[in-house]
């Protein structure tokens, strides 16, 4: 927002202030409960709310005890070691079929475009609980409820559409005459594909695996209903932790994952502005 | 290397209109053309990224109707240019070269080569968008280059620079072309740039060839009255054809006069003609009028000093957009609006075309 110009109107600095207001409002409900959390996860008792000896900064309030019991409980750990396995084997799967099915429906020559697309982002649009149970039945049938390919699968479903969108939105300002370049340099499709395309639409490729792996990583209702106790995710656990007994390990692990996610963040967005720069550098 | 080649995109509407077209081993050939009149669509068919809907493309006395656009080998040069953004020169080089399981030194050999025949060896390590237009297109006809095709396609490739580069480039695509011995097809609608580079020119019209011939006969003996509008300055008059005999005929323009021409494109009396002559061949010199002259009386409308000619709008047998061009001579004599003259033009001069 720059400076009042000198004939705005009454209403106009209302108005300039009433926006202030409002933005700082919108920043305060997303961000605080996200900041509140991470002091909260140091506290030296059980619980969820700020200790008299904490609101004075007395460091015997504090302590790294729930981080501690995080990284020791072996159902934390169990849960963690599944996350990582399941989010990035999703993710992979995610992006082939995603990119390859939005390099698919950007040729004008493939039929049905619309209904196809509306297909494959459907899982975004349909409420996850129906998704989800749908899944378990269909999935029960098939023999994979309850095993690690049946999450894996499941995740993969819920984050083809981020990929397909945003490769698709990339490929909108891909320019053919490139992959007909490299075809009349005696490149066949595959070798044009890797060394031409890709590069090229790799920041959405990016966005999208990283739509994908939060989506993975953070899914709680669909694990519920394909998975079994083997399988169970870090959000399961979380979901658990809250209902049966209220630790503030859950806390400690929320705090990881905010600083994870930051960081995963500020890396790619970087990367991608790399890559961006090299593309738009392209000619016109 | 066309033969009875059609093409359309919807299945109705035919782009390309039975081709017929050959070219010789060395060729420069250009395909001149309005927009939409199917020179491009010839052209990507040739690269092999548009198929014909009928009719066999021969290349070496072999169809190449089923053979992928990257196993015909055959280099192009895009309007865009087309340069990898992501990869430096150098890199955008060799990628044909690797394509080719070419070793490393050899490609670095042939990259260098190539840069220094277009005179960007010192830009190896660049990206494309740190060139300028002009650059980027030496760089895109090196890399077209490069790989040593035998046939080079360029879909205009200087539509995108100034004028001055342009003349330039034009000069410098034929001498590579000539010093490399190889065969080009040249797409454009410019067609100064398809007179002065090419050893023949094929001027498209509606999915057809209206005329393939050498530039100067192009200009000089155009063989129907599109490609004698579309190439260089041309005035018609229009009106029916008289008499004919031999190389010879009378036609009687719609204003009344009868004049003398060259029957070109029409067979019998009675016919509608549109009779084309050049605005340089017409004269009012009295002096320099040569024997056998055609004279006819006109009124001066507007008379315009350019330097090096002087351009004359006349009336006419009744139309006021006849020009004539008149080099500034020492003895050539300016004209004032209003004034009434003689012209005069050869009736081999004067083209009897189709109406």
């Amino acid at each position: 927002m720059g400076k009042l110009p000198p004939y705005a109107t009454l209403g106009e600095r209302i108005w300039h202030y009433a926006f202030y207001v409002i933005c700082a409002l919108i920043f305060f409900f997303l961000i605080f409960p996200i900041i509140v959390i991470i002091p909260l996860s140091f506290n030296a008792l059980p619980y969820f709310t700020f200790t008299p000896e904490m609101l004075r900064l007395d460091p015997a309030g504090y302590s790294l005890d729930h981080y501690r019991d995080f990284f020791t409980n072996s159902d934390w750990q169990k849960a963690m070691w599944n996350s990582i396995r399941i989010a990035p084997m999703a993710t992979l799967i995610s992006v082939s079929l995603g990119t390859l099915a939005a390099i698919g429906l950007s040729q004008s020559h493939v039929p049905f475009r619309g209904p196809i697309m509306a297909v494959l982002i459907s899982p975004m649009i349909v409420p996850l609980i129906i998704s989800a149970s749908g899944m378990y039945f269909f999935y029960s049938r098939l023999g994979l409820q309850g095993t690690y390919w049946g999450v894996v699968l499941a995740h993969a479903v819920l984050g083809i559409p981020f990929v397909i969108i945003t490769v698709t939105a990339t490929l909108v300002g891909f320019d053919r005459s490139l992959t007909r370049a490299a075809a009349s340099m005696g490149a066949g499709p595959v070798r044009t594909f890797f060394r031409i395309q890709m590069p090229l639409i790799m920041p959405g490729v990016i966005s999208g695996a990283l739509f994908a792996f939060i989506t993975s990583f953070d899914e709680v209702v669909v694990v519920l209903f394909v998975g079994s106790v083997s399988q169970k995710t870090l959000p399961w656990q979380m979901f658990i932790g809250l209902r049966e007994n209220i630790s503030p390990t859950i806390l400690a692990l929320a705090t990881i994952l905010v600083t994870l996610s930051i960081l995963l963040l500020t890396t790619l967005e970087l990367l991608r502005r790399r890559s961006e720069r090299l593309r738009g550098l392209s000619p016109q | 290397m066309f033969d009875h080649v059609q093409k359309s995109y919807d299945g109705e509407v035919l782009v390309v209109k039975d081709l017929n077209l050959s070219i010789a081993r060395g060729e420069f050939l250009t395909m001149l053309g309005p927009s939409g009149s199917g020179k491009t669509t010839c052209l990507m068919m040739l690269a092999g990224f548009e198929t014909a809907t009928h009719g066999d493309i021969l290349l070496d006395g072999k169809p190449i109707n089923n053979i992928p656009p990257h196993k015909r080998g055959i280099g192009m040069v895009f309007q865009n240019y087309a340069l990898f953004p992501h990869m430096s020169v150098g890199e955008n080089l060799s990628f044909p070269l690797e394509v080719r399981n070419i070793g490393k030194s050899e490609r670095e050999e042939k990259v260098r080569r190539a840069l220094d025949m277009v005179q960007m060896g010192e830009f190896a390590n660049r990206r494309p968008a740190q060139l300028s237009g002009g650059q980027q297109q030496r760089i895109a006809l090196a890399r077209a280059l490069v790989f040593e095709p035998e046939l080079v396609l360029m879909d205009e490739p200087l539509g995108a620079l100034d004028k001055q580069l342009r003349e330039h480039m034009q000069f410098e695509i034929t001498r590579l072309a000539h010093d490399l011995g190889i065969t080009v097809v040249y797409v454009t609608h410019d067609q100064t740039e398809a007179l002065t580079m090419s050893d023949n020119v094929a001027v498209f019209e509606d999915g057809r060839i209206q005329q393939l011939d050498a530039p100067d006969k192009l200009y000089e003996e155009p063989m129907n009255s599109f490609v004698a509008q579309f190439i260089g300055e041309n005035n018609t008059l229009s009106g029916v054809v008289q008499q004919i005999s031999g190389d010879s005929c009378t036609v009687k323009l719609d204003s009344g006069e009868v004049i003398e021409a060259n029957p070109v494109n029409v067979s019998a009396p009675g016919e509608r003609t549109l009779v084309s002559i050049r605005p340089e061949r017409v004269e009012y010199n009295k002096a320099r009028l040569q024997e056998g002259a055609f004279t006819l009386r006109a009124e001066v409308l507007e008379f315009i000093y350019m330097g090096d000619v002087f351009r004359t709008r006349l009336r006419v047998a009744g139309r006021d957009d006849f020009i004539i061009k008149t080099r500034n001579a020492p003895d050539a004599e300016r004209l004032e609006p209003g004034q009434t003259i003689e012209i005069g033009w050869l009736p081999r001069d004067c083209r009897a075309l189709d109406a």
